[in-house]
C-alpha cells in the first residue's frame, strides 16, 4: 500500500444551505434549514412539494452569459463550486503542472433538465430541432470536462454515476489517484439539478419523498426521527481539493483535515433496498476504518448518510452498530441532510465537506429536526443542537440506489503527527 | 425592424456577443467566437425566425455576418 497521505486543501459550495463555504458550515452548525416549498416548479403536481433549492443563483453573473446558456445546471453549479475550492486551495497553473491535476465529478443523473426540455421539443416539432448543445449539455460527464477546462486541469479525469453515492465514489477514486502517483491535487466531488418534473416525479412514484410536511418545510427532512416520511429532494454541488500531504505541505497551505481511508461494497441484494440489517453499508464501514490504520473505538463522530427514509435510517443505525460494536454507544451520529436535504449525486462531497470542517472546528453538526426516535433508531444522534467536541476520527457514509455503499474516514489534521 | 438587425439580433442571442461586434464583415467563427455546434445552432435560429431551410451546403457558405444577409436575400427575404 502506498505511504501516501491525502488532505483536503480547498472548498467549494453552492447548497440549499449557502453558497459559500462559510456559510454554509454556519447555517449546519446552526441546524438552519435550507428546504422551501418548491418554487422552480409548479409544486402542486406533485406529492411532496418540500426541496431543498439553491438561492441567488445566477449563472450568467457567476460564470458567464455563454457559459450559463452552453450548460445544464448540474454543470453551472459544479463550475461554480469548483472555482471557489481552486481559489480556495491556492493553487494555480504557475505553482502546479497542470498535468498533475486531476478532475472527478460524480452526478447521479447529470442534465435532466436540458434531456426534458430537448425531448419536448422534439415530441412538438421533431428530432431535426434538438440543438447541437443537446448531447453536451446533458451527459453527466460534462461537469468533469467543463471543470477541466475552467482551471486548465489535465490530469486523470472521469465521472461517477452511483445514485446517491456519486460524489463519495468520486473522492474515494480521486483518492486513490494520489495514491498511486496518478496526480498531486485532485478536484473532487458532485453534483445535481434534480428540481425538474421527470427527477421529482419519479422518485414520487417510488415513494421515497417526504409528503407529509408539505406545510412546515423546515422539518420536512427528519432523519431518524418517528415522524419521517421519505427524503427532501434536493440541488446543488460540493466540490472539494485534495491533494498530496508533502505536496500541501511544501506550499504551507491551510489543510482542513485528512483524508484517511475509503470503503467501497455493494449490497448485491436489491435495486433500492438495503440489505437487511445493512450489512452491505457495515463492511464498507469496517474496510474505510481499516484503510485509515484506526479502530471502530478512535471514531467519534459518524456523519451518517441519514436520508430520512423509513428503510435507510433503520438499516443504517444496524450498519453503524455492527461495524462500531460497543463504540456504537458512545459515537455521535449526526445527518445534516435535517438541514440540506438530499443532494443525491452532491450529497456525498457536501456531508464530507462539513465532516471535515467539524473535524477542524470541532464542533459536531446536529440533527437539527431531530425530536423522537423511530423504532429502531437507538444511536445518539445530536437531536437539535450542534456539539462542541474536539473529535479526532469520523466517518462519513453515501449509499446508492443499486446497492452502492461508499464511507469515507478523516482524521483531523494536527501537523506534523 | 432591416434585415440586418432581425439578424444582428439573433447572433447576438445566439453567440452572447455585444451587437457592437456584429459587423458585416465579422466572421461569425474567429471574430465572434461560434464553434461548429453553435453554427448548428444559429442555422436552425434562422430557419425558425425566417421560415426557411438551410441545407448543410449553404450553411457552411455562411461564414461573415454579411454574408447571412446576403443569402436570405436571395432567398426572397427583405425584412
Amino acid at each position: 500500500m502506498s505511504d501516501k497521505r491525502v488532505v483536503i486543501t480547498g472548498l467549494g459550495v453552492f447548497s440549499p444551505i449557502g453558497n459559500s463555504t462559510s456559510e454554509a458550515w454556519e447555517n449546519a452548525v446552526a441546524g438552519k434549514s435550507g428546504v422551501v416549498r418548491l418554487s422552480r416548479i409548479d409544486p402542486e403536481q406533485f406529492t411532496s412539494q418540500v426541496v431543498g433549492e439553491v438561492k441567488d443563483f445566477n449563472p450568467a453573473e457567476i460564470l458567464d452569459p455563454k457559459s450559463a446558456r452552453r450548460n445544464d445546471r448540474y454543470t453551472q453549479l459544479a463550475m461554480a463550486a469548483a472555482r471557489q475550492a481552486w481559489d480556495d486551495s491556492g493553487l494555480s497553473g504557475e505553482t502546479i503542472d497542470p498535468q498533475r491535476v486531476g478532475v472527478i465529478i460524480g452526478s447521479g443523473v447529470g442534465g435532466m433538465e436540458t434531456f426534458e426540455t430537448q425531448h419536448s421539443t422534439a415530441m412538438d416539432r421533431g428530432p431535426r430541432r434538438i440543438s447541437s448543445m443537446f448531447v453536451p449539455m446533458m451527459i453527466s460527464n460534462m461537469a468533469a470536462g467543463q471543470v477541466a477546462i475552467d482551471i486548465n486541469a489535465k490530469g486523470p479525469n472521469f465521472a461517477t454515476v452511483t445514485a446517491c453515492a456519486s460524489s463519495s465514489h468520486a473522492i474515494a477514486c480521486s483518492v486513490d489517484a494520489i495514491r498511486l502517483g496518478r496526480a498531486e491535487v485532485m478536484v473532487t466531488g458532485g453534483s445535481e439539478a434534480p428540481l425538474t418534473m421527470m427527477s421529482i416525479g419519479g422518485f414520487c412514484s417510488m415513494k421515497a419523498l417526504c409528503t407529509t410536511f408539505n406545510d412546515e418545510p423546515a422539518k420536512a427532512s427528519r432523519p431518524f426521527d418517528k415522524d419521517r416520511s421519505g427524503f427532501v429532494i434536493a440541488e446543488g454541488a460540493c466540490i472539494i481539493v485534495l491533494e498530496e500531504l508533502e505536496h500541501a505541505k511544501a506550499r504551507g497551505v491551510n489543510i482542513v483535515a485528512e483524508v484517511a481511508g475509503i470503503g467501497m461494497s455493494c449490497d448485491a441484494h436489491h435495486i433500492t433496498a438495503p440489505s437487511p440489517g445493512g450489512e452491505g453499508c457495515a463492511r464498507a464501514m469496517v474496510m474505510a476504518i481499516k484503510d485509515a490504520g484506526m479502530k471502530p473505538g478512535d471514531v467519534d463522530y459518524v456523519n451518517a448518510h441519514g436520508t430520512s427514509t423509513l428503510l435507510n435510517d433503520i438499516n443504517e443505525t444496524a450498519a453503524i452498530r455492527a461495524a462500531l460494536g460497543d463504540q456504537a454507544d458512545n459515537v455521535m451520529v449526526s445527518s445534516t441532510k435535517a438541514m440540506h436535504g438530499h443532494m443525491l449525486g452532491a450529497t456525498g462531497g457536501m456531508e464530507i465537506m462539513l465532516t471535515a470542517l467539524a473535524l477542524k472546528n470541532g464542533i459536531v453538526p446536529p440533527t437539527a429536526t431531530h425530536e423522537n426516535p423511530g423504532e429502531g433508531c437507538d444511536l445518539d444522534y445530536v437531536p437539535g443542537v450542534a456539539r462542541k467536541v474536539d473529535i479526532q476520527c469520523a466517518l462519513s457514509n453515501s449509499l446508492g440506489f443499486g446497492g452502492h455503499n461508499v464511507c469515507i474516514a478523516l482524521r483531523k489534521y494536527k501537523g506534523d503527527s | 425592424m432591416s434585415l440586418e438587425n432581425r439578424i444582428a439580433e439573433i447572433i447576438v442571442s445566439r453567440l452572447n456577443v455585444k451587437p457592437e461586434e456584429v459587423t458585416d464583415s465579422a466572421n461569425l467563427k474567429d471574430d465572434l467566437g461560434a464553434d461548429s455546434l453553435d453554427m448548428v445552432d444559429l442555422m436552425m435560429d434562422l430557419e425558425d425566425t425566417f421560415n426557411l431551410k438551410i441545407s448543410d451546403e449553404e450553411g457552411n457558405n455562411l461564414q461573415t455576418v454579411g454574408s447571412v444577409v446576403v443569402f436570405l436575400k436571395t432567398k426572397g427575404i427583405e425584412a
